[in-house]
């Protein structure tokens, strides 16, 4: 090859996935600012611009700011509970268990299958007098509740099936690390008489840290992206109670064609975004550490 | 946890039984489902020995909703990004393992971008943009905005990057052009990760939901999962038994082929995890 074709061959090769990279990721990333700056059009009327007026709107909407700690208290709610029962299960999948192959089936099923389907299971099991939990809280003698249907028990719902749906697919990346670990440190510190609890806090875990944040991350990300159960299971509500960032995107958005304020409320999610990425870029060097 | 840990006494079995009860509690959701679906209204939420089976539910669901409508178009959708992945994401991960051409540690960087910034997020620009190309209520308006995956694109990469350059530099030797090396050299060679991403790809868009709902407004063009949550969501006098005989129908090649190819599935998504 002569000096110019690498520089021919590599962009040629590139330039189908970057062209499609940069219509539907760069540039509505960079769009989504420029329209958030713009009113809607009207019958007969472009839309305008209006400058920081959908910001100045977004500060004064409640439901925003209520979208937006919500959002905090489902990533708060799932995130830790998931990744420990994430490990857990790889723990005990990866020993000796009876029934092993029976627990990795019943832990990864939620992963494969549509949250769209199994939030319709799920709402039929909260479902007020005759859902499931219903009749098992009405069997210990407890007074019926309608648990999505209640202000202080909804968002908790979902934070319940986004637990249910994620841990197993998380258990899978703790499994692949502790599959990759040698044996022999463990036989060398139970020579030296370390206790199996012991090790895993002083050996296991710390070597399992490059795991626990790429799933950190990757959970960080879901909590602001998984709003299908919502959509199936309370539509935001009662009274927005379980609704999330972009849920109320959606709603803002796509039922009442408020597309303009619709890019601001994105903005806010790209931002969250990419202070993530920031983050994860400072915590990048540390992971060396380990590999 | 390790063999080095004999496993025995009271702290053993503890252990087990845990598991066990969360592993239970973890597929009552579908057991339930199951139990539903299989037997007539009268029992959805009786649990008796003696109720009935039947198939009835899941016929009267197929004849309320253009089912068969819906899952033509789901496959048609999973297999149109799947291929258009396939193809774009090989010739851009070859290209990035190598080719140091110019500019290829910012635009890997570039391409990087979207493992933060997924499509599923961008719902209101890419709105914009599919209504700026008139393709609209479309099967590859719900595909376009995923073809070019990073995700893949990475992982394509990483694997290429493990094989020899001696078998590359063998086969220019005599004379096979860029492309033919890719397709005689590294595709060959990279099939586990190809089969752990088509894995991933499939159940991924199977189960797509947001951008889906957004985009499509007709029968023609709606996959499965939205097909489910209009039949579900209209007035069925909320019917329990068929829509969990829908639900279940929805889900039922993904949860066949997982239960069947269970190994291969969980290795893909661990090989898809591992960077």
């Amino acid at each position: 090859m002569n000096k110019y074709s690498v520089h021919i061959h590599g962009w040629l090769l590139l330039l189908p996935a970057a062209a499609l990279l940069a219509l539907f990721t760069h540039f509505p990333a960079v769009a989504t600012l420029y329209h958030s700056f713009f009113s809607n059009p009207r019958k007969g009327r472009e839309a305008a611009w209006v400058g920081l007026e959908n910001y100045r709107v977004m500060i004064d909407d409640p439901v925003f700011w209520q979208s937006f700690a919500n959002n905090l208290w489902f990533a708060l709610g799932t995130i830790p509970l998931s990744i420990a029962l994430a490990l857990l299960m790889a723990v005990w999948v990866n020993g000796r268990i009876a029934g092993k192959a029976f627990l990795r089936i019943a832990f990864f099923t939620p992963t494969v299958l549509p949250m769209i389907a199994v939030a319709n299971i799920w709402l039929f099991f909260y479902t007020p007098q005759y859902g499931l939990l219903e009749q098992l809280t009405s069997l210990a003698g407890l007074p019926s509740h309608n648990w999505l249907g209640s202000r202080d028990t909804a968002l908790a719902c979902l934070v319940v099936v986004t637990i249910w749906k994620e841990a197993g697919f998380f258990m899978i990346f703790y499994l692949a690390a502790l599959q990759g670990m040698s044996p022999n440190l463990a036989e060398a510190a139970a020579i030296e008489g370390a206790g199996r609890w012991y090790f895993f806090r002083r050996v296991t875990f710390p070597l399992l840290m490059p795991t626990t944040l790429f799933v950190l991350v990757n959970a960080v990300i879901n909590s602001f992206r998984l709003v299908d159960h919502i959509v199936v299971m309370t539509r935001g509500g009662p009274d927005n109670v379980t609704s999330l960032l972009l849920y109320y995107i959606y709603d803002v958005g796509f039922k009442f064609w408020d597309l303009a304020y619709a890019s601001a409320l994105t903005m806010v999610l790209l931002a969250l975004l990419g202070l993530l990425a920031i983050g994860q870029f400072v915590f990048l060097d540390k992971r060396t550490h380990y590999q | 946890m390790n063999a080095a840990y004999r496993h025995d006494g009271y702290a053993h079995a503890l252990e087990t039984l845990g598991a066990w009860v969360l592993a239970l509690l973890w597929i009552a959701p579908l057991i339930y489902a199951f139990w539903t679906a299989f037997h007539p209204p009268e029992f959805s939420t009786r649990f008796a020995l003696s109720a009935p089976l039947t198939l009835v539910n899941f016929v009267n669901a197929w004849n309320a909703a253009p089912f068969a409508r819906y899952f033509v178009n789901t496959i048609a959708l999973v297999t149109m990004v799947l291929v258009g992945q396939l193809v774009i994401c090989t010739l851009a991960a070859y290209a990035f393992a190598r080719f140091a051409f110019f500019g290829r540690d910012l635009m890997f960087m570039l391409v990087l971008v979207q493992l933060m910034i997924m499509p599923d997020v961008m719902i209101v620009e890419n709105y914009r943009t599919m209504n700026a190309l008139g393709i609209l209520d479309s099967i590859p308006a719900i595909g376009l905005p995923y073809i070019a995956s990073a995700f893949g694109i990475f992982l394509l990469r990483q694997t290429f990057k493990t094989i020899p350059k001696e078998l590359d530099e063998a086969a220019r030797v005599e004379g096979a052009s860029a492309l033919q090396v890719l397709w005689k050299v590294y595709v060959p060679l990279a099939r586990p990760t190809y089969l752990a991403y088509a894995l991933v790809s499939v159940s991924y868009h199977w189960n797509n939901f947001l951008w889906p709902i957004i985009v499509t407004n007709s029968v023609s063009s709606r996959p499965l999962t939205v097909g489910l949550q209009i039949f579900s969501s209209t007035d069925q006098g909320i019917d329990w038994s068929i829509i969990t005989a829908a639900t279940l129908m929805t889900s039922a090649p993904l949860l066949l082929g997982f239960l069947l190819f269970q190994r291969q599935f969980v290795q893909s998504f661990m090989r898809a995890g591992i960077r």
